[in-house]
């Protein structure tokens, strides 16, 4: 079995490549980090509140049950355009109040249906949630999710 | 057992096989939930019930690289532990950790990203936990032998601590977020845990098959090599969909498929091994696990993620089932596997005995193996159901899930069979069996 090549190669190729690819890597991360702050994201709309409304996205474990952007853990929709699900990006403050109603509704306790629990939020952190959903809903993502064929 | 300060395996392997029934019990209460949406639902959310699942995994097979670094590395270092007083410090410290994180998780004291659930005193815990054991394993490789096996192992492990700090980079802006998180989980798993899982490899199959040393150096060399030249880059397949560029497409889908190759050179490799073998070692289940683990994660990690590490197929099946049928079955054929086989091989030794209680353990393998494959046939039909329904017919998330009920139940019973496997894998280990009595080895 490829008696061609010495335990010495072998290690040098292992090195000398694994150097190669970590540093290709790191800079195509760089440039990535670039693309992000100025192309597919939106810095200026960036404010407090949608940092705020990340911490509440953490503070109660949603990637858990739901995913965004396809990442997270399958048991509950994906919310990475649940602001235009909810039309916000029409009337913000009636997609606003949406997600509080749909919020403040959970558990619904129905027999069979699965159970969001109930996060007790505060008025800000509504709000604050709200603009978290309304910023990422703008974030460039290459089409994902894909539109359904009509 | 050669080397005294070996038996500092011996709580960490204790250890590691709690956490593990704590996760597999965690993943059989989630696919009850998925069934029976109402159990347990106010007193323990599914997302908490996730959490710890998860976390269990994680923390239980760190335990077990712990251990089976401390019985492996006197052995090939040949010389004992620098400090085994720091061992049990560092052992303590994590188990501490690890049981604060669930406790805490049960009163929803938690962070919210996944996999990094656990609040940030106890990451610095965690970092304080690996300083200890890098320094504790870099010490003895000074000073004792520097095989290949204990340098890539060594290497595994200082590049699992580095990769660990990007868990305490969390930006606002989630595009970034995502893109450093990858840098923690894909690197681990991807990267540089398969240098410890070839490490273990190798050293096992020294041990059981009698190979020359020279020979599996230079394949260990072979297998890391194609792991990191694919692996490396193949972080792009996580990077199509989450605000990074376009180019991730065609490095992500080209590095990810390539990142088959390490796996199937490992099956084919330990095969050939197996086959040339001119010792007849009487831990036959140890064998079975090995080869076993080179199996299934080729299955899982290889043949499960290249199915969807394309990108134009990708953009269909990203963040359905078909992403946990693959997650299941590579954890557990690459890590979990390695794992048990290492606490397999070992534990004879630890505890003063002849390989016991073997058909048990070889039966374990077998129920754990299949539940395992079941289950993941299970979450794959699901998971292509759900992506045709929803991602191209654009059906509802909640109508699309009750399409695929029935999968949920054949989850459920392939859980079921998988736990019990897992509590007879450990009854086995930890008892003497009828016919073999303990001899002092």
């Amino acid at each position: 079995m490829s008696r061609g090549i010495t335990k010495t190669a072998a290690r040098n190729i292992f090195f000398g490549g694994t150097i190669f690819f970590f540093i290709v890597f790191v800079a195509l991360t760089a440039q990535s980090h670039w693309y992000i702050v100025h192309k597919s994201t939106d810095a200026k709309t960036l404010t407090a509140s949608v940092a705020r409304g990340k911490r509440v996205w953490e503070k109660n474990a949603c990637i858990d049950c739901h995913t965004i952007l396809g990442e997270g853990a399958y048991f509950a929709p994906e919310l990475g355009k649940v602001w235009i699900k909810f039309g916000g990006d029409q009337d913000p403050v009636a997609g606003r109040e949406a997600l509080k109603a749909w919020m403040d509704a959970m558990p619904t306790g129905i027999k069979g249906r699965r159970q969001m629990p109930q996060f007790h939020l505060t008025e800000q952190e509504y709000t604050d949630l709200a603009a978290f959903f309304a910023w990422v809903s703008t974030i460039d993502t290459q089409n994902w999710p894909p539109k359904p064929i009509e | 057992m050669k080397y005294q300060t070996q038996r500092l395996a011996y709580p960490y392997f204790i250890a590691a096989m709690g956490l593990f029934l704590l996760q597999v019990i965690g993943g059989l209460i989630s696919g009850i939930i998925y069934v029976f949406p109402n159990f347990l639902s106010v007193i323990l959310p599914f997302n908490i019930i996730r959490m710890i699942h998860i976390n269990a995994l994680i923390v239980w097979l760190l335990m077990g690289f712990f251990g089976a670094t401390y019985y492996l590395l006197p052995e090939e270092t040949e010389t004992e532990i620098y400090s085994p007083k720091l061992a049990w410090i560092q052992f303590w410290l994590f188990l501490f950790a690890a049981v604060a994180a669930v406790v805490g998780y049960l009163f929803h004291i938690h962070e919210g990203r996944e996999f990094l659930e656990q609040p940030t005193w106890i990451k610095v815990v965690i970092v304080i936990v690996a300083l200890m054991f890098l320094y504790n394993i870099s010490m003895t490789m000074l000073r004792g032998k520097r095989t290949v096996i204990a340098m890539i192992l060594t290497m595994g492990l200082w590049g699992l601590a580095l990769f660990f700090l990007f868990a305490f980079y969390d930006p606002a802006n989630l595009a970034l977020d995502k893109l450093y998180w990858w840098y923690t989980i894909h690197l681990w798993v991807e990267g540089v845990w398969e240098l410890i899982l070839a490490a273990i490899l190798g050293f096992l199959l020294i041990k059981l098959t009698g190979i020359d040393r020279e020979v599996i150096e230079k394949w260990i060399y072979i297998i890391i090599g194609l792991t990191l030249f694919s692996g490396i880059l193949g972080t792009g397949h996580h990077y199509y969909w989450i605000g990074t560029p376009h180019y991730w497409q065609w490095i992500g889908s080209i590095f990810g498929a390539l990142e088959v190759f390490p796996f199937l050179a490992m099956v084919i490799f330990s095969f050939y091994v197996v086959k040339k073998s001119s010792r007849n070692h009487p831990n036959k289940a140890a064998l079975l696990w090995v080869l076993g683990c080179t199996v299934l994660s080729f299955f899982g990690a290889g043949i499960w993620g290249f199915m969807h590490t394309l990108a134009p197929i990708n953009y269909y099946t990203h963040g359905t089932q078909f992403t946990a049928a693959h997650a299941h079955l590579a954890f557990f054929g690459a890590y979990v596997m390695i794992n048990l086989a290492i606490i397999t091989y070992a534990m004879p030794h630890l505890r003063g005995q002849q390989p016991y209680n073997q058909t048990l353990n070889i039966w374990s393998f077998w129920i754990m193996t299949s539940g395992m494959v079941f289950m993941t046939f299970a979450l794959t039909a699901a998971g292509i159901l759900q992506t045709h329904l929803e991602r191209v017919l654009g059906m509802d998330y909640m109508d699309v899930q009750s399409q695929i009920a029935l999968f949920y139940w054949m989850r459920l019973g392939a859980g079921i069979v998988v736990v019990a496997a897992v509590f007879l894998f450990v009854y086995a280990i930890f008892s003497k069996g009828k016919g073999e009595q303990a001899t002092a080895a």
